[in-house]
């Protein structure tokens, strides 16, 4: 008789996948008491009431079915409404827009609907988790272009050419950035937009924090000349209308993309819930106020924490959209994730490791500015005391060397 | 610019200059001289701390009580609200419109003393015709803030 073993059974590239970096220290974080957290990544806002309240209403009417598979044809068309009245694009509701379960199905979906076995995905760090991951699980190659604080954590045209191949086919933009914070210019964005064009790519936009943009209005990849039918689109709820736990996004493509995202859609599976589609359609149509003063807030604690890390003695770019902050540890002389480690275990500030989002987050922390003033205030002092220390530690350690 | 000082200093009257200029990108002298200004404009009146007396031991007991006013020559609202509003058990007086003429709230250390000004001071003042008190029983919301939330940071510690 042979013994089962589980493992066995687990699929090779499942079986390689890394765990996520920060399961360890999520369980560190999890067992301490008294813990101020700027490690989370979703806005520390509830939902806006009206919107809780539509999704109510809906129940109370029975809307407890399925939905189309594409989404209810009334989000659909307030989403293409919305894409045209912010960044002047046109997308059929029925050929081109899809509601999907959150921006994370939707980076899924268009991996899946793109990759076959050996493409290469070009993916700059650092990033958001899920890229890498999900284009390993399609048999596609990732390739990193890495991003540095000299050019802002935005990518740079010249530094993208460098990585690309004959069997380059997709590349994933994620801007506004988690974890940075970065923005592209749309002078660099044009250029990319060159390249693209040039070596026949097709682009991922990840455009989740798009209405988070401090430095003027946002801008969609989709928008430039020419790029439109080249460009997956995936925007969501999640982040704008503090919306992460109902699980909505969308995506706007070209129709047989659409078509063919459509097709792994409607087998895993078959629409987005109704009730958070009810309450996606009520923040689209009544609460683009609610937008505004939620960004603003983020601006004005955006502002607080850039200058008090940079009081502090943390070299830092200047983020300019999302909500969070990149600052370089480099001066305390430790690693991302010791600094986050002793940082918890002496001050009980929790913060991520860079390195979580890719090697070239090695040597920065993020920080999350999603949470109250009082609480910014109370951990940035506590992250002051830290990093004096050690840069005092330091001193000495150089005098008497 | 004045405008969001203010709007700061409404939810956070501790805020330094230095912070409210931090937070508005606008140079720490300028946002000094505004606040500085706007008290002397009496703008700002004063900076005040909102508590939730019931979570003390102070026995405080506090009622609105629409007041209806005898129309008179000669004798404006702002007469009749200014010999209300003299009294220190006085917190508010507002000039409502509907059946109403004055809506004003009255504080005291028990229901008897609250009682007892209604009826001895407030009722008997020339011009008022008539009094109606509402107790308040329990303050859920006021100036904004939601005094028992119930809805607590329910987010996870970390996440990527
Ligand atoms: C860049 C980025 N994309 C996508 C997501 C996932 O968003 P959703 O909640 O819509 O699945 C996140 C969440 O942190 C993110 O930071």
């Amino acid at each position: 008789m042979t013994i089962f073993k589980a493992q066995n059974f687990i699929n090779e590239k499942v079986k390689n996948l890394p765990p996520s970096g920060i399961r360890r220290f999520f369980d560190l974080v999890a067992n301490t008491k008294g813990v101020i957290s700027l490690g989370v990544g979703e806005p520390d806002f509830v939902t806006p009431w009206h919107i809780r309240e539509a999704c109510v209403q809906s129940l109370e009417k029975g809307y407890t079915m399925y939905t189309s598979n594409y989404g209810m044809p009334e989000l659909r068309e307030y989403i293409a409404y919305y894409l045209k009245n912010r960044f002047n694009l046109n997308y059929d509701p029925e050929k081109q827009i899809m509601v999907t379960v959150g921006a994370s199905e939707a980076i899924d979906l268009a991996l899946r609907t793109l990759i076959s076995k050996g493409d290469e995905v070009l993916i700059p760090e650092p990033c958001y988790v899920s890229y890498k991951p999900i284009t390993k699980l399609t048999g596609g190659v990732p390739v990193t272009v890495s991003t540095s604080m000299k050019d802002n954590f935005a990518l740079t045209a010249d530094h993208l050419e460098k990585y690309i191949t004959p069997k380059s086919k997709v590349l994933i933009l994620s801007y506004p950035n988690n974890p940075t914070g970065a923005v592209l210019p749309k002078e660099e964005m044009e250029k990319i937009a060159s390249l693209v064009i040039k070596y026949n790519l097709v682009v991922i936009s990840d455009e989740i924090y798009n209405e988070l943009r401090y430095d003027g209005p946002p801008l969609s990849f989709a928008s430039l000349p020419g790029l439109q039918d080249r460009t997956i689109l995936i925007n969501g709820f999640s982040k704008a209308f503090a919306m992460t736990g109902w699980r909505v996004g969308y995506v706007a493509a070209h129709p047989d993309f659409l078509a063919a995202m459509l097709k792994i859609h409607q087998y895993t599976i078959l629409c987005a819930p109704v009730m958070a589609q009810m309450a996606a359609l009520e923040a689209l149509k009544n609460c683009h106020l609610d937008v505004e003063r939620m960004a603003e807030q983020y601006n004005q604690r955006r502002r607080y924490v850039y200058s008090r890390l940079l009081e502090m003695g943390l070299e830092c770019f200047e983020p300019k959209g999302a909500f969070y902050i990149f600052p370089s540890i480099e001066v305390t002389g430790l690693s991302s994730v010791d600094f986050a480690e002793e940082l918890l275990k002496e001050e009980k500030v929790a913060v991520v490791p860079g390195n979580a989002f890719g090697k070239s987050g090695e040597g920065f922390i993020r920080c999350s500015y999603a949470a109250s003033m009082n609480e910014l205030t109370e951990a940035m002092n506590r992250m002051e005391r830290f990093v004096v220390k050690r840069l005092n530690l330091n001193s000495r350690a150089a005098a008497q060397a | 610019m004045r405008k969001k000082i203010l709007k700061l200093l409404e939810k956070n009257a501790k805020l330094t200059a230095k912070e409210i200029a931090v937070m508005l990108a606008l140079p720490v002298d300028r946002v000094t001289k505004e606040i500085a200004d706007m008290e002397q404009e009496k703008i700002i009146l004063r900076y005040q701390t909102l508590i939730n007396w019931e979570r003390t031991d102070e026995q405080k007991v506090s009622a609105l009580i629409d007041v209806k006013v005898t129309p008179q020559q000669d004798v404006g609202f702002d007469d009749i609200a200014n010999r209300i509003y003299r009294y220190d058990e006085v917190t508010s007086v507002f000039l409502i419109s509907g059946a109403y003429d004055l809506s004003v709230l009255v504080e005291g250390k028990s229901l008897k003393e609250v009682a007892s000004f209604v009826s001895q001071k407030l009722s008997t003042l020339e011009h008022v015709q008539s009094t109606r008190t509402h107790f308040i029983l329990k303050k859920y919301k006021q100036d904004g803030v939601i005094f028992e939330d119930r809805e607590a940071d329910r987010r996870q510690v970390l996440h990527p």
